[in-house]
């Protein structure tokens, strides 16, 4: 295989911007579009360069098939084929006709689809039997699970005896159909994901400001852009999307760059102004900047005062933070700041995107906010060039956050508005009362509490290492070994966690199963099997199907709750949930996007064409019947409610979120360690930011999607009710 | 004049409100979301019960001697008890000293008016505004809790 980095300079595709006619046209709806003349080019100019990884020795001529599928290690979506030769998997190319990758790959795809043939794998079920583990057949694993799940929910209040956990390896279809088993079927809240660590910022930063998830900017907006504003993100970690800004700054009219990033990383290296914040000040930076446009009046005032709410608020939390102040802060000099000002000030169309650095660090959703009130102010939304991006970290995340198994309701749905709950209801044909929406839905370390605390009983984890990924690992342990605690693990390998389980299921991994992924920028491609799971591995959609049947799931006329019985026809029935809500699929098939690009959500089957940006128009998901949440204090996460988010009379506008920054109250300067990461097998001494870059990514560990946010799995004091994880108890307990 | 008992008043609920924070964060350490809320809520009850300080000097010279306060106050919260519920229960107790703070707050707001004293008035219209978030932080969570706590928990 070639050495992936080092490949990178004799490889490069420089590219300059379309001109203003053909961005004119990018921002026209897909219809329009496809009527205009061709001679006006609408698709991205970024060049197509296909990247093949191939095992040694072999040639593409040797590849029997290739089959369609997409990277199971980046969240941005690169589509890819999977070379397949004696039904084993040889290697991937990229597709050159996909949206987002044009062709391109990380060089880590070649190790993200199945190893089926490297013989770690789990090939049949197990049992424990006298306190060890014993392989079985799935009957007699399934029938255990589903006896104790029966047992559970026999008493009153069983529903809050099971809880579920997941991680990244799950496809679309998998996650909303295991959202229906336990919101409808077993109707309990205690759903969540690993996309707490991370995701649950970006979703809960969207939310808050435009009322809904889901990335407004498309990928193609780093072809039009003339800024890019990468914040506390090592960007070079999502290879495909850092290439195709690289190419942009080799071409003519190159954008300028900004990064902020406490280390000297390679992105921090290639901008034109690098800020290197100390860390967990990120709030007091972005006050700075967003002073700077104001005082210097470099704000869209006609946008500001027709499509958003909070300014006057804004303005005076952000007069408290001139340069000087935020420098001091911040440590970094004041002419920096007010250099990044001067770019952000002035640029005609700006990209932005978050990640890391400000997400698993001191007040990350207020920190994030920061960012969309710099694209609010600016009007820097919905037109080409002009796009944002709170980045995830892995594969899964996205799809998992719209299908409610992360800590939502399926759909984008609100909790707290009684309509959405009944359009579940209505579409699953239960009781509204069935459907648990007295609270939001569980978040993961309250299902870890519960299950501490003995409430939980049965706990199902599929695709996710907890033990080794959770914060408060011999807590963690602890409590899935306990002998209260019925633990189910689905997953791949023998991790430490399937170590400790009751029952552990053998899965398929990624190129084993058909489904779909949501990419970054909302995109969804399909996977198609490639190879065969080993052994009597199963696909994660056949097990939930399978407990589904076992368990007797019935809808309000006796009929089955599940009516789907594989990916495709889940997928419909995750059309049928979308319809009408910002994620809205109904126009999507499999058939649409088996041979050619991935399509971006909404689409429906009028338009035909996904929409490349949400928000155009600066018309926001922030009405009462339609936003995903009536909001929540940042600082504490304690909920507004129906009566005060309506009573702010939002009417499509969007929330400019003002915060003063805090301190950690975590915050240590003494120079000791904070805990001995067990992953990177180094001291950390500082929570407030982390890097992916730090941790040696070994290839061989990269099958298990779940090691790319191991390492992540620090905090801040972030405390909005929806990312809670925390180190300080493990200071404590060092 | 009383308005310095009431001052105190609100300043001794304010500074045990914060302690209360203090304790439920020590007494419940294993709850993943406390530490953070707890400790900043915590911080944010004593800087209010200094803000008072001053008002409290500036009113005492005038305020004539009288044991009813000391007889208003009365202990809401006496330690963390374990589990599920105790932690509800803890919360509860939260609640309803924090409901102390915020209608002593408005007497006093009522009672600057009456004195005309601009400043005071600012600074317990600064302290309610806080006060309503630490509330709506209590009810937020104690919401969350009490499913589990009272229907599942053995």
């Amino acid at each position: 295989m070639p050495e992936p980095i080092a490949d990178h300079g004799g490889r490069r595709t420089p590219y300059g911007p379309p001109g203003g006619v053909e961005r004119l046209a990018a921002a026209l709806p897909g219809r329009l579009r496809d009527a205009l003349p061709a001679e006006i080019g609408v698709g991205s100019p970024w060049p197509v360069r296909v990247d093949t990884y191939l095992d040694e020795g072999v040639t593409e001529a040797d590849v029997d098939v290739w089959v369609q599928n997409v990277s199971a290690v980046q969240s941005s979506g690169d589509a890819l084929d999977i070379a397949v030769r004696d039904g084993r998997i040889v290697g991937v190319r990229g597709r050159g006709v996909d949206r987002v990758n044009h062709g391109r790959i990380d060089p880590r795809d070649r190790h993200g689809p199945s190893t089926a043939g490297d013989g770690t794998r789990l090939t049949r079920p197990m049992i424990r039997e006298d306190g060890r583990l014993v392989e079985c057949d799935w009957d007699t694993a399934m029938g255990r699970i589903a006896g104790r799940s029966k047992e559970l929910l026999e008493a009153p209040g069983g529903w809050g005896r099971l809880g579920f956990y997941t991680g990244g390896r799950l496809l679309l279809e998998e996650h909303y159909t295991l959202a229906v088993i336990a919101k409808a079927g077993i109707a309990t809240p205690h759903v969540d994901g690993s996309t707490r660590v991370g995701d649950a910022t970006a979703a809960a930063a969207l939310t808050a400001s435009f009322g809904a998830d889901g990335q407004p900017g498309s990928y193609t907006d780093v072809d039009h852009c003339d800024a890019i504003a990468l914040w506390g993100q090592d960007m070079a970690e999502s290879r495909v999307v850092w290439e195709r800004m690289l190419d942009r700054r080799l071409g003519p009219r190159p954008p300028a760059m900004i990064a902020v990033d406490p280390q000297e990383t390679q992105v921090a290296k290639e901008a034109d102004v690098h800020l290197p914040v100390r860390s967990g000040t990120n709030v007091a930076l972005m006050n700075a900047l967003l002073h700077e446009l104001i005082a210097g009046n470099r704000y869209d005032a006609a946008y500001v005062a027709r499509h958003t709410l909070g300014f006057a608020e804004l303005c005076r939390v952000v007069e408290a933070y001139p340069p000087k102040r935020a420098a001091e802060i911040c440590a970094v000099p004041a002419a920096l700041i007010e250099q990044a000002a001067e770019i952000l000030g002035s640029c005609e169309r700006l990209v932005s995107t978050v990640l890391p650095g400000f997400y698993r660090s001191n007040q990350a959703t207020a920190a994030a906010c920061q960012v969309n009130n710099l694209h609010l102010l600016r009007g820097m939304l919905g037109r080409p060039g002009a796009g944002l991006f709170q980045m995830t970290g892995r594969p899964a995340g996205q799809h998992a956050r719209e299908t409610g198994a992360s800590g939502e309701l399926p759909g984008m749905r609100n909790w707290e508005n009684p309509d959405h709950v009944r359009e579940l209801a209505e579409l699953w044909n239960v009781d509204l009362a069935a459907i648990p929406h007295w609270g939001p839905p569980t978040h993961a370390m309250q299902i870890f509490r519960y299950a501490e605390q003995g409430s939980i009983r049965l706990l199902w984890i599929s695709a996710a290492d907890p033990v080794v990924s959770l914060p408060h690992a011999d807590r963690v342990s602890k409590v899935l070994g306990s002998e209260e605690l019925f633990l189910v693990v689905q997953d791949l390998y023998l991790t430490e966690t399937a170590r400790l389980a009751d029952v552990v299921l053998p899965a398929a991994g990624w190129g084993e199963k058909p489904g779909t992924v949501t990419g970054a920028d909302r995109t969804v491609h399909l996977c198609e099997r490639a190879v065969e799971p080993p052994g009597e591995a199963r696909a994660d959609l056949d097990i939930f199907l399978d407990y589904a049947r076992r368990m007797g799931f019935r809808d309000r006329d006796g009929a089955p709750l599940i009516g789907w019985h594989d990916a495709e026809s889940a997928f419909e029935a995750w059309k049928a949930c979308s319809k009408g809500r910002p994620c809205d699929c109904t126009g999507i098939t499999y058939d649409r996007l088996r041979g050619g690009s991935g399509v971006q959500w909404p689409c429906t089957p009028s338009t035909g064409h996904g929409a490349e940006r949400l928000y155009a128009g600066g018309r926001f998901a922030t009405d009462p019947g339609v936003c995903q949440s009536f909001g929540h204090d940042l600082a504490t996460g304690a909920e507004w409610g129906a009566e005060c988010y309506c009573a702010k009379e939002p009417h499509g506008r969007a929330f400019l979120h003002a915060a003063h920054y805090e301190p950690s109250s975590e915050a240590i300067g003494d120079g000791r360690p904070l805990y001995w990461d067990p992953v990177s097998k180094q001291p950390i001494y500082s929570v407030a930011t982390y890097s992916v870059a730090t941790v040696p990514v070994t290839l061989d560990a990269v099958p298990d999607t779940e090691t790319t946010e191991v390492g992540g799995a620090g905090g801040g004091a972030e405390a909005d009710g929806v990312v809670p994880v925390e180190v300080s108890q493990r200071l404590e307990e060092v | 004049m009383h308005l310095a008992h009431y001052l105190r008043l609100l300043h001794r609920s304010q500074t045990a409100l914060a302690e209360a924070f203090r304790e439920i964060r020590r007494g419940h350490p294993h709850e993943p979301d406390m530490y953070g809320v707890c400790e900043r809520l915590a911080v944010q009850c004593r800087d209010q019960a200094r803000w008072l300080e001053p008002f409290v000097r500036r009113y005492e010279p005038w305020t004539s001697p009288s044991p009813e306060p000391e007889r208003l106050h009365q202990p809401l919260f006496a330690g963390t008890r374990p589990g599920g519920l105790g932690l509800l229960r803890d919360l509860h107790d939260l609640y309803l000293l924090a409901t102390e703070c915020d209608i002593a707050c408005a007497m006093i707001a009522q009672g600057a008016q009456g004195a005309r004293d601009d400043e005071l008035l600012d600074v317990v219209r600064r302290c309610g505004g806080e006060l309503a978030v630490q509330l709506l932080w209590l009810r937020t969570r104690m919401r969350h809790a009490a499913p589990q706590a009272l229907v599942v928990a053995y």
